[in-house]
């Protein structure tokens, strides 16, 4: 994009966007929506206070724990699925329904079976990043292409060392955009429990702003939670550019 | 330096279809063309021949009006080109196939654009279709088809429009060597049949020694007019006869003595 | 080292450890035998699981079917899904057509993608779920809110897979186009539209995904209703084979829905990319 003869980075349109909602706040056209100055002032003081830090604090735990098994099931698991038939038929079908199902039907039998707290909304986590991962990361493992395995088991490679030394680094884009795609879902669980649960971290801070109309540090709350998650996904973009140079000569 | 079956004519005004005068392209930083003057005389074929990067085929889509030219200018029938013209129909290197169309409908895509109506643009098609020899494939789509087959079809609707002027992207590049073969075989034919104008661009010696009337040979990046070379070949004889011509074999060897310091 | 199956598609590298000799040539020449013996394999665990029982609220596989099968006939299920889907269907054709639109002039401007896409691609990784107890404040807890909730999911998804599509259209083929004089609108309609659509299509096959996210969700964050409600009401009175009959409902409807519209992708669309 060109403007004024100067290229204009893609994201630089958000700005706009920032504008946008300035203006639309200042003029009051709805009351859900502040100025964004506002926002990012109430935003600034939120961060500071013992509420949202504990909230924070639940809220990444149960994340972090959730995202933690899911990379750790879901790479083995698509390992084993990229490499074994066998398990690929086992549980092929359940991957595939469950990676586009609307899982938060299932939160509700969480609850039930976990009880009204952190092991749900981890356990959520879990289910809503774990079967992108296992997909992905069967991809990766089926793009790694016959001869070099030949080639390690040719040099003499233990099992240990072909997986570790080539399989699990060929395939490692793939796991990476995975990963990536399983970091948002995650987020969007950790939401999505603590939403449905409601009486902990994050939920129980939407829950109280938008009852009693605290509009500024709704969105105060809400930039904070896309912003951790567009940074993280970012994060993770940027490990996959360093690893994409060898994807092409796969 | 070539010897004397190495020719560099100027032809006259009547007999040229294709002018290009003094065409530079840049890109960016990269010289991809550095003033080309030539001519392209009518009813014969020319062959665009070259290194990796010498710009052949930014040249061909150059006088495709395709690509713009940085300088210069391209006369076709003495009118400036500015853009693709139903004069000239170009002949793609991986087919340009639409893949949800079948054969009938791919070969008269051209006709379809220029808005003629279904049963003339179809009668037309079947036609050319026959003439490559693809009858019975009209109801097929490009994925039930060969890779050879695919670039037939492309050939077809390419003749399908009746422009005087065929621009060929390395046509046969992305067919297998039997086929590729074949078709340097058929296209000598079509060129005794047909009274058109061809501009072939290949980086095969041999192919373009075996098919073109006038080669172009063009220097590596930038690319410039080294030698413009006119095989002196019997092609009355057999197709397999002519590839051991001797004046076949020798302009191949004496392109590639000339050529062969461009390889890295 | 065992010999590689021969049987078996090329992926398959190693042969299995456990590997007895008729067993590759089996699973190759049967693959729904697998599928079934998985289904089988996971009802039997439930079934087990059930009776143990792990946990009181957790019924048996055969208790939860009952439930659904009773739940079928006696015409529950379809008050419930046809008050549940009214959202569904309207929040997708609206995000379809506005998606599919949008995404087209993003796809051929470059201004329009420059200034949307950010937007869209923010709104697609966001946890758009926190919204949704917002839109209540706005528009009530009824039909509007809801098919609001399926807009906010649906919509991104349909808008960056129709962009991209239009975008990454084969440009050798708006070249050849180009090269027999076809003009913008010909390239537009005959070319770019018709190599974009099964992105596209797909597209709308995933934000028809998204939607059933969003209109569970809004049954069960907004105000009960349809399938929503029939969760929340059999949990209330701890019937819990009726509870989880209705979860696996949804599961089925979505999973077969979507197979449903992929199908008809592979079959009607992209005839040539057909899984061998």
């Amino acid at each position: 994009m060109v403007l004024f003869g100067y290229r204009v980075p893609m994201m630089a349109s958000l700005i706009v966007w920032c504008v946008i909602w300035e203006i639309v706040g200042r003029a009051g056209l709805l009351f859900l929506i502040p100025p964004l100055s506002s926002v990012l002032v109430a935003a600034l003081a939120l961060v500071q206070t013992g509420t949202w830090q504990a909230a924070a604090l639940i809220t990444l735990h149960s994340f972090v724990i959730g995202m933690g098994l899911a990379i750790v099931v879901g790479i083995t698991l698509g390992v084993l699925m990229g490499r074994f038939k066998a398990v690929d038929e086992l549980f092929g079908i359940w991957v595939n329904i469950f990676v586009s199902a609307p899982l938060s039907a299932l939160v509700p039998v969480l609850m039930i079976l976990f009880g009204i707290g952190e092991t749900t909304v981890i356990v959520t986590v879990f289910l809503f990043a774990v079967w992108i991962i296992v997909l992905d990361t069967r991809a990766g493992i089926q793009h790694v292409p016959n001869s070099l395995i030949e080639m390690g088991r040719s040099y003499g490679a233990t099992t240990f060392a072909l997986y570790s030394k080539i399989v699990l680094l060929a395939a490692l884009p793939e796991i990476l955009a995975g990963i990536r795609l399983g970091l948002v879902r995650g987020v969007k669980g950790v939401v999505i429990g603590q939403l449905l649960v409601s009486i902990i971290g994050y939920g129980e801070l939407f829950e109280l702003y938008s009852r009693s109309f605290d509009m500024e540090n709704f969105w105060a709350l809400t930039i904070i939670l896309f912003a951790a998650a567009m940074l993280m996904s970012a994060a993770i973009e940027h490990v996959e550019k360093k690893v994409d140079y060898y994807a092409g000569v796969r | 330096m070539l010897p004397a079956a190495a020719v560099n004519t100027a032809y006259p005004a009547a007999e040229t279809v294709v002018e290009v005068r003094g065409i530079c392209k840049r890109y960016n930083e990269v010289e991809a063309l550095r003033l080309i003057d030539l001519d392209f005389p009518r009813g014969k074929l020319t062959t665009l021949l070259g290194p990796s990067g010498c710009g052949k085929t930014t040249l061909l889509k150059i006088i495709a009006g395709l690509i713009d030219a940085t300088s210069g200018e391209v006369r076709v029938n003495g009118k400036t080109v500015t853009g693709p013209g139903p004069e000239r129909a170009f002949v793609f290197q991986d087919f340009a196939l639409m893949p949800w169309a079948t054969v009938m409908r791919n070969v008269a895509f051209g006709l379809e654009l220029q808005g003629m109506g279904k049963a003339e643009r179809q009668s037309i098609a079947r036609n050319y279709i026959a003439e490559v020899g693809l009858t019975g494939f009209e109801d097929k789509y490009p994925h039930e088809l060969s890779g050879g087959m695919r670039q037939r079809v492309g050939l077809a609707r390419a003749f399908a429009v009746n422009a005087e002027v065929l621009l060929l992207d390395e046509p046969f590049s992305a067919v297998d060597e039997q086929n590729r073969r074949k078709f340097q075989e058929d296209l000598l034919r079509l060129v005794d049949k047909e009274n058109k104008t061809f501009i072939f661009v290949t980086h095969s010696i041999e192919e373009a020694v075996y098919v073109s009337d006038r080669i172009v040979l063009l220097s590596r990046r930038p690319g410039r007019v080294s030698q413009i070379i006119e095989p002196k070949i019997d092609r009355t004889a057999s197709p397999d006869a002519i590839r051991r011509d001797q004046g076949y074999l020798d302009t191949v060897e004496e392109i590639w003595q000339g050529l062969k310091h461009y390889v890295d | 080292m065992a010999p590689s199956q021969v049987d078996g598609p090329v992926r398959a590298v190693h042969a299995p450890a456990a590997a007895r000799p008729g067993f590759g040539r089996a699973l190759g020449r049967y693959p729904a035998l697998w599928r079934v013996a998985s289904l089988a394999l996971f009802f039997l665990a439930w079934e087990i699981a059930g009776r143990v029982p792990i946990s009181y609220a957790f019924p048996t596989f055969s208790a939860t079917f009952a439930a659904l099968a009773s739940m079928l006939f006696d015409g529950s299920l379809f008050v419930a899904y046809a008050e549940t889907l009214q959202p569904l269907i309207i929040g997708v054709a609206i995000s379809g057509v506005i998606g599919v639109g949008l995404g087209i002039v993003m796809g051929l401007s470059r201004s329009a993608e420059w200034l949307v896409a950010p937007l869209f691609i923010v709104l697609q990784a966001a946890p758009m779920a926190a919204l949704i107890p917002l839109i209540t404040f706005v528009y009530g807890i009824g039909l509007v809110a809801k098919t609001l909730a399926v807009i906010m999911l649906a919509l991104p998804v349909i808008v960056l897979n129709g962009y991209k599509a239009v975008r990454n259209a084969n440009p050798s083929l708006v070249a050849m186009c180009r090269s027999f004089q076809g003009t913008k609108l010909q390239q537009i309609a005959k070319i770019i539209i018709p190599d974009a659509s099964p992105v596209i299509f797909a597209g709308l096959r995933l934000g028809l995904a998204a939607g059933f996210i969003g209109v569970i969700l809004a049954e069960l964050l907004i105000t009960p209703t349809g399938i929503g409600d029939l969760i929340t009401y059999h949990r209330s009175v701890a019937n819990y084979a009726e509870m989880y009959a209705a979860v696996v409902s949804i599961i089925l409807v979505s999973t077969l829905t979507l197979a449903a519209l992929e199908s008809f992708e592979m079959r009607v669309l992209r005839p040539e990319k057909r899984r061998g």
